[in-house]
């Protein structure tokens, strides 16, 4: 195998493994509600797979092929008695779970949706719903999740052990809800989904991985609920935005804004399917606000055929945005198209009338908007002075960079 | 909760670096700073001279020792701090990722003990 073949053929054992992984948990926990054994008995597995199926090739069907190995493991350690004298019964529990799917392995119902509906139960801790699902539904280290996060290892993986101990003890139960209750209890899933994407958009290091993560997760919500239009709505609009990534960075790592970006850079295959699950989601049913984001999304590429982007269609998408879910993001960003189509004193008072939220202080996109709208009306003092903000606020160097020449551009 | 960020850094590295590289990187503190007191969580800072310049003082057993700067066993140094009032940990993490001397060296976060805290 030359080295380009063996790393298609461990992405795609990584895929299928990871693929078979979420299943499993779901499955394996199903009953006693204790995902910590589940991923126990298929972490090894997991490991094995990926040290052998890319050599070997992917099983006929590796569901089976990963239970045998983590039904194997979990023998053994019970033999040893390592663990006997630790809850037998619960013991018990798991193991009559593994030996039921093993004889099921030929068909293992999909119960990951229902596996991140408890990940985003209520009553867990909300800033552990999106980490827990990365880590049970994709099977991510809790090293590769505390990166991403902004926390330590160690304390992610106790965010992580309580939120688990709450589902068992607790018995939050594994249930898709009934569609009549899918309105009030989708939102949280969609909502984690999102916050492992836009933490991923944030060129922090191991972030890309992150939001690929994020785009599986919403694969998998829309293959399990196909009629959601909000599902496909947020898959859309992360794809629309994945699309755009490679032509964020100029060759240097210097942050290249939307308008200035190479179209060419753009991945047609993505921004293909964002466009057609936006159009299914609209022919779908009620217009949630993801799919009101994604259509936005849309105006913007629409420059890959138009030339321009659609200002006014922004504009008027954001007023709509505004009616069913009014954040000052939205009243921000709208502010933005209007300065972008030449009303800049208007988008001024908008954004003005933002100063006194508190959550615009520490906002990036805040300053960087003020900080332009105030150099293009040539005021020069409190353009400088948003630009600096918005410098002190930064995360990555290449958007760091940016923001101090243009800045430069208004001293010299 | 108040919070400091210990800014650990090279010394050595930091000399090494050309003036215009230098006036940007006190050009980026600036700016972090006035990040900070937009946010209003600033609460102060300070930047260290050299550990050339500093001595360690101690005294053990009546004995009084002087042990001059710099300490050749340490390769990064303490250089400045910020302190800074948030909410929790994570939001000095999230502060401290910002902080452009994260790029050069580290940043060490730590909550300041409140006073209720100290038996009464």
């Amino acid at each position: 195998m030359t080295v380009s073949e063996s790393a298609v053929a461990r992405s795609l054992a990584e895929k299928v493994a990871r693929e078979s992984y979420g299943r499993l948990v779901a499955y394996l926990s199903g009953r006693s509600g204790d995902l910590a054994s589940a991923e126990d008995a298929l972490a090894e597995a997991f490991l094995a797979a990926l040290e052998k199926w890319p050599d070997t090739g992917v099983p006929d069907n590796p569901d089976a092929w990963l239970l045998t190995i983590a039904r194997r493991r979990r023998l053994d350690d019970w033999r040893k008695e390592k663990v006997r004298e630790k809850g037998a019964d619960h013991l018990d529990l798991v193991a009559d779970e593994l030996s039921a799917a093993a004889e099921l392995a030929d068909g293992i119902p999909d119960r990951r949706l229902a596996l991140m509906f408890a990940c985003a139960h209520p009553s867990i801790d909300a800033a552990a719903r999106t980490p827990l699902m990365l880590q049970t539904v994709l099977g991510l280290t809790a090293i590769d999740i505390s990166a991403r996060f902004l926390v330590s290892p160690k304390t992610m993986g106790q965010r992580l052990v309580r939120a688990k101990a709450k589902i068992r003890d607790e018995n939050i139960p594994f249930l898709v809800p009934e569609r009549e209750e899918l309105p009030t209890r989708l939102p949280p899933v969609l909502a984690s989904i999102y916050a492992a994407y836009t933490n991923g958009w944030m060129e922090i290091d191991g972030a890309k991985a992150l939001g690929h993560e994020a785009i599986w997760l919403g694969h998998v919500v829309v293959s399990l609920l196909p009629q959601e239009p909000e599902a496909k709505g947020l898959l859309a609009l992360m794809l629309y935005a994945e699309a755009r990534r490679s032509s964020r960075q100029g060759r240097d790592g210097e942050f290249v804004p939307l308008d200035q970006q190479d179209v060419r850079l753009w991945d047609r295959a993505q921004l293909q399917m964002a466009e057609g699950l936006l159009h299914e989601a609209n022919a779908n049913g009620p217009t949630g606000r993801y799919q009101i984001e994604a259509a936005i999304q849309s105006a913007h590429v629409a420059r890959r055929l138009g030339g321009a982007s659609n200002w006014q269609t922004v504009v008027s998408l954001y007023d709509v945005l505004g009616k069913i879910a009014p954040s000052p993001v939205v009243t921000l960003n709208r502010a933005v198209a209007l300065a972008r189509m030449g009303h800049r004193d208007a988008a001024l008072a908008d954004i003005d009338a933002l100063s006194g939220d508190a959550r615009m202080a520490d906002y990036l996109p805040y300053w960087a908007a003020r900080a332009q709208i105030c150099a293009d009306l040539g005021k020069r003092t409190e353009a400088v002075e948003a630009f600096t903000v918005a410098i002190g606020l930064c995360w990555s160097e290449g958007e760091r960079r940016y923001l101090e020449e243009q800045r430069s551009k208004i001293l010299s | 909760m108040r919070y400091m960020l210990m800014l650990h850094a090279n010394e050595a590295d930091g000399q090494a670096v050309a003036p215009q590289d230098m006036a940007r990187f006190m050009g980026q503190m600036f700016a972090y700073q006035q990040a900070l007191e937009k946010a209003a969580v600033f609460i102060s800072t300070d930047a260290l001279v050299g550990s050339s310049e500093a001595s360690i003082v101690r005294v053990k057993g009546g004995e009084v020792s002087v042990l001059d700067g710099p300490y050749a066993d340490a390769r990064e140094q303490l250089g400045g701090y910020f302190i800074i009032d948030v909410a929790n940990i994570d939001e000095a993490n999230k502060w401290a990722a910002r902080c452009p001397a994260a790029t050069w060296g580290s940043v060490e976060v730590r909550r300041i003990r409140d006073r209720s805290e100290y038996a009464g």
